[in-house]
């Protein structure tokens, strides 16, 4: 197991609960999908597996999230360590105000690398492992804000790639792309599951059945069902899920 | 009436309106100009005055507001830009900061002449400063801190929440990202604010009044503990206190004081532009 989610309870200031008593074992080398319908706590989930939910309102939270066996919420957890090991790509595209190159250096050079062949070197290797290369190789010193919304998603995969991370967390990363676009993305987290532990938050219950080793099913704040992504889509165990899948709520 | 006849009136009017908001500025900077021009010359810039001020130049006066200008910078821009990250970077939102908000904004709308009164009691008698450059600079300090402050933290705040975001989920620490994302996206802003606090501390008179202007220097200031001359007082002094002042000589030196706020201003420009240009969006 990669990743252990106990019992894991989330509420916030404003009196929202989050996250009711989730349990879930993720498995390395997959992918693993968070579905359902939007306000589910899919994406509060991913934002704690790198605590970057610290930025947010918590106001309670219980349960442990063990990654390689460590509990990440321990008060002796590196956190800048740990979200270089678990990278982010946010729904909309963010990058950086600087060049492709930099883009791709900023996480490494904080972490403290200063050696141009290292730096180098990984901004090659993830640009590659993006699908971009081909596209920017030529132009790495331009600024990144004029690359087109697809390549912009991913330099932001190619971002996080840059600092070898172990897991790699997605929430809704193609909501804004084209369909070509799309494609380039999930082909290439097909390519990375070979070396990593992918957690996708998809933006359509069709990319879900695409993409999806393991596929959880989150409703309000509860995890309805979770298993084998394509049984889980052909045959789901759960009316919610099915009535979900078929497209009679959502 | 006709559509198109309705919209046409509407913009004649509307751009005639513009016009009227720059028409001041014009007439006050071409009053200026052929009033004070026939007054410059090398002489008027370069040489101390003599006379009872109604001869020679205004030099000690451009060096003495040159000297304020820097001092003032010296305190309220590291004051002033700490303070505006903080407010915008790290404060929560509570009763303290929203009372440290509510003093900036009416320390911002407090008469310049209390702020002469205040600096004369605390930096000129209390902490024994005497009426001196430092004494005048602390003064406008906290004059132009406001200034700096709000338009500091305004630019801080127009940087997107997803660049930090982004700088926090790749590792950074909220410095790193302060001092690498957040504050160069941030300059061009701070800047131009810090420019426009230290333009008003230039011109100011009644700061200075009690602190540090001095009526008539024989010589340049030696220390920050010397008195000196400055424009805006020089300005006030040759209009006023000084009877039968060649009236070139008022409208010479508005002229320079004018100029060297507009100068700041440019380069204020200047920088800004150069910033954008070299980040290229």
């Amino acid at each position: 197991m990669k990743i252990v989610i106990e019992n894991f309870s989330l509420q916030y200031q404003d009196g929202t609960e989050s996250l009711r008593n989730i349990n879930l074992e993720i498995l390395p080398n997959a992918v693993t999908v968070l579905f359902g319908p939007a306000g589910g706590g899919k994406s509060s989930l991913l934002r704690c597996l790198n605590r970057l939910n610290d930025l947010a309102d918590v106001q309670k939270m219980a349960g442990r999230i063990l990654i390689d066996g460590q509990d990440i919420f321990e008060p002796k957890t590196d956190v800048t360590a740990l979200r270089r090991k678990v990278g982010m790509v946010f729904a909309r595209p963010v990058v950086l105000p600087m060049s492709i190159r930099q883009n791709l250096t900023y996480g490494l050079e904080l972490a403290g690398e200063r050696r141009p062949s290292k730096l180098d070197e990984a901004v090659k290797r993830s640009l590659q492992q993006a699908a971009l290369w081909e596209e920017v190789h030529d132009r790495l010193d331009d600024p990144a804000i004029a690359l087109s919304g697809g390549q912009q998603q991913r330099l932001c995969l190619a971002r996080s790639l840059a600092l070898q991370p172990e897991i790699i967390l997605l929430d809704e990363p193609t909501s804004g792309l084209d369909p070509i676009s799309t494609g380039k993305v999930e082909a290439s987290l097909q390519e990375l599951k070979k070396d990593y532990t992918i957690i996708l938050v998809p933006h359509s219950v069709q990319q879900a059945a695409r993409t999806a080793d393991y596929a959880a099913f989150f409703l309000q704040g509860e995890l309805v069902e979770y298993g084998d992504g394509k049984e889980l889509f052909t045959s789901p165990k759960e009316k919610r899920t099915e009535d979900y899948i078929t497209g009679r709520f959502g | 009436m006709n559509r198109n006849l309705v919209q046409r009136l509407g913009f004649g009017l509307l751009s005639t309106v513009a016009f009227l908001t720059v028409l001041p500025i014009l007439l006050i900077l071409g009053y200026i100009i052929t009033q004070g021009a026939p007054a410059i010359s090398w002489e008027f810039i370069t040489a101390m005055p003599y006379g009872g001020m109604r001869s020679g130049g205004i030099w000690p006066a451009i060096v003495g507001t040159f000297y304020l200008t820097v001092g003032t910078a010296i305190f309220s821009v590291p004051l002033g830009v700490a303070a505006a990250i903080y407010l915008s970077e790290y404060a929560a939102d509570n009763t303290l900061t929203r009372i440290i908000r509510l003093a900036i904004i009416n320390l911002s709308g407090i008469p310049s002449v209390v702020y002469g009164l205040f600096g004369l009691g605390l930096f000129v008698f209390f902490l024994k400063f005497g009426t001196s450059i430092l004494s005048a600079s602390l003064t406008l300090s906290i004059m132009t801190l406001p200034v700096i402050i709000s338009t500091s933290e305004e630019a801080l705040r127009a940087v997107p929440q997803a660049f930090r975001t982004v700088s926090i989920s790749v590792g950074a620490t909220r410095w790193q990202t302060i001092r690498r994302i957040v504050l160069p996206e941030a300059l061009p802003g701070i800047i131009t604010g810090i420019i426009l606090g230290l333009n008003r501390a230039a011109g100011e008179t009644a700061p200075i009044l009690f602190t540090g202007a001095a009526f008539f220097l024989p010589r340049l200031p030696g220390s920050p503990f010397d008195a000196t001359m400055a424009l805006p007082y020089h300005l006030f002094v040759i209009s006023t206190q000084i009877p039968e002042m060649p009236f070139q000589i008022q409208y010479g030196t508005a002229l320079v004081l004018i100029t060297f706020v507009l100068t700041m201003n440019m380069l204020a420009n200047f920088i800004r532009s150069r910033a954008r240009a070299r980040r290229q969006w």
